[in-house]
């Protein structure tokens, strides 16, 4: 609140150039004039779509290979040495490949989101089963739970705090790849939106935009986070105070 | 189950023979067959192993035989069980007898083998030779009726008390798991999550979740190691008490002589991957811990101890070896 009153001071006493950042309130002011065009929920929309999308379909991925290797040694042996490999090519740096393969359409910046959303998901479902604790598998065996019953009470539960963890690394790798292609070659979204005003120099847009992503950014965060809280409620590090003491009493 | 149940059958015909197998045999076929340990609890070779238990350890009174007669417990048999892990030998070709129904105690010192001992029983491992079998069918793999109670409780985090405990039925609804839970005195924390409950009560929603699927036989591989001592006293007169109830054969695996005297009806000694002790404790239950309580726990450590001069200042600590 005090940056952002600073911040409008400064702006306003000329202080700031506005060529350098427009005040809060012009930016502000930029915000209502396209929402009210309707074209700012458009360009969201297109944008979180593509996030979205992209996440799934790299998050399912990951998450099946990552859980593949992880339960069968072969696949593990056959699987994790390509995978780091490729792990260590920066993704972004196959933009010009991926133009080339795909043109500047929407599977591009998909293939670019499912690409760095897919290595933080697997890793993280990899080391998820590894780590769990083989003292619980051996009372699993006694116990008899096999196949999808042990899948679903000790494998996937045990993994799931590591999962969340790539979850939320993924999410942060989503909008990041994003920006990135978006600003590159887009015709829609919100990339799209601060490149075109880039060139109209609305820099009131620009900031909108950069501040859009945060917003967005942080949004996902809080989701993994409650969902971090519900999946994790068993857990004395995840688990809410307020939940902890209601189940106490 | 069906081809188990005649297996057995079988077994139990060729070990007896005449007269006494067919007519057990007719009455197990008018009987249902699906029912478990009761359908089976007037196995012939039960009534034998009694026989031969009796002439072996000579009178026993007549509680104990009855109850024994009546218990689901499963006769377990161990004959030159062998492991070794790499080129060491752990266990030496290990023979040993349990009648249905009895708890055993094995002491020993650490690294001497009891551990593995109980994980050929429970059938985590293969022995390396010999064999070991379980009311007269061999022990390979997991049995359905064996339950394992660990050191650290096992249970599942992700789950509160009951389900933990409905993993231990095949069917069964939370109401039945909080009466299990109830059986063990933890009826009002079925809604906990492990990891707040205390040490003694994870172990006590382990034993609920062991005893739940009807054991006929519970191995309890130092299930109170890790418990304070009156933690430990509380769950060593639980186990005692359900134990006395539900009729298993129970092997219990401590390092600690004196849990080894109150709970068991014979206490055995591994020492070097063999049986150096057998001893049977002859003192009624509830135990005291009085002057013949004492004998039994002295001459077991004695024997572990081979006479050494540590011997007193270990006595002293609490005879933990």
């Amino acid at each position: 609140m005090l940056v952002l009153a600073l911040w409008q001071l400064l702006g306003q006493y000329g202080a700031i150039s506005s060529r350098t950042l427009p005040t809060p309130l012009r930016v502000a002011e930029a915000g209502i004039a396209l929402a009210y065009s309707g074209e700012l929920f458009q360009y969201i929309w297109s944008s979180s779509r593509r996030a979205l999308l992209g996440f799934l379909i790299g998050g399912g991925i990951g998450f099946g290979l990552g859980l593949l290797s992880g339960l069968s040694r072969s696949a593990f042996r056959l699987l994790d040495s390509s995978v780091q490999m490729v792990r260590n090519v920066p993704h972004l740096a196959l933009i010009p490949l991926v133009i080339l393969w795909f043109g500047i359409g929407e599977t591009a910046k998909i293939f670019l989101v499912v690409l760095g959303v897919f290595f933080p998901i697997y890793l993280n479902t990899l080391h998820g089963i590894r780590s769990i604790d083989p003292g619980l598998l051996e009372m699993a065996r006694v116990y008899k739970l096999r196949g999808f019953s042990l899948y679903r009470e000790v494998i996937l539960p045990g993994a799931m705090a590591s999962v969340l963890v790539g979850v939320r690394y993924a999410l942060g790798l989503m909008w990041l790849t994003l920006i990135v292609s978006e600003t590159i070659s887009a015709n829609s979204g919100i990339g799209y939106m601060a490149m075109n005003a880039r060139e109209f120099m609305r820099l009131d847009i620009v900031v909108l935009a950069i501040l859009l992503y945060a917003v967005l950014g942080k949004l996902s965060d809080t989701a993994a986070r409650l969902l971090e809280q519900r999946l994790l409620a068993w857990n004395p590090n995840y688990s809410t105070p307020e939940s902890g003491e209601g189940k106490a009493a | 189950m069906s081809v188990r149940v005649g297996e057995r059958k079988q077994a139990g015909r060729a070990r007896i023979g005449g007269e006494a197998a067919g007519a057990e045999e007719a009455k197990q076929q008018g009987g249902p067959e699906s029912g478990g340990w009761q359908g089976n609890r007037r196995d012939p070779r039960r009534e034998n192993d009694v026989q031969t238990a009796s002439k072996k350890y000579g009178s026993r009174d007549e509680y104990d035989e009855s109850r024994r007669l009546l218990s689901r417990g499963k006769r377990l048999v161990i004959s030159g069980a062998s492991k070794k892990f790499g080129g060491k030998e752990v266990l030496k070709g290990i023979e040993l007898e349990i009648p249905a129904g009895q708890f055993v105690a094995v002491v020993g010192r650490s690294g001497c083998g009891k551990s593995t001992l109980l994980r050929l029983i429970a059938g985590l491992d293969e022995p390396s030779s010999g064999s070991l079998s379980l009311d007269g069918s061999a022990i390979s793999g997991i049995c359905e009726s064996t339950r394992m109670l660990f050191q650290d409780a096992r249970l599942l985090p992700w789950k509160r008390a009951a389900d933990n405990v409905r993993i231990g039925m095949r069917r069964g609804s939370r109401e039945d798991a909080v009466d299990a839970l109830a059986l063990v005195g933890l009826r009002g924390r079925a809604d906990e999550w492990p990891g707040v409950l205390s040490g003694g009560q994870r172990q006590r929603v382990a034993l609920a979740r062991a005893l739940e699927g009807q054991p006929g036989l519970l191995l309890l591989d130092e299930p109170l190691g890790a418990l304070d001592a009156l933690t430990r006293i509380e769950m060593q007169r639980l186990i005692e008490r359900l134990w006395e109830e539900q009729g298993f054969t129970a092997v219990l695996v401590t390092h600690d002589v004196s849990e080894a005297v109150a709970l068991a009806d014979r206490v055995i000694l591994v020492e070097d991957g063999v049986i150096s002790l057998d001893v049977e404790i002859r003192l009624a239950r509830p135990r005291e811990r009085d002057s013949a309580f004492a004998h039994y726990e002295k001459l077991i450590l004695d024997r572990i101890l081979g006479g050494e001069e540590g011997s007193e200042r270990l006595r002293a600590t609490g005879y933990s070896i």
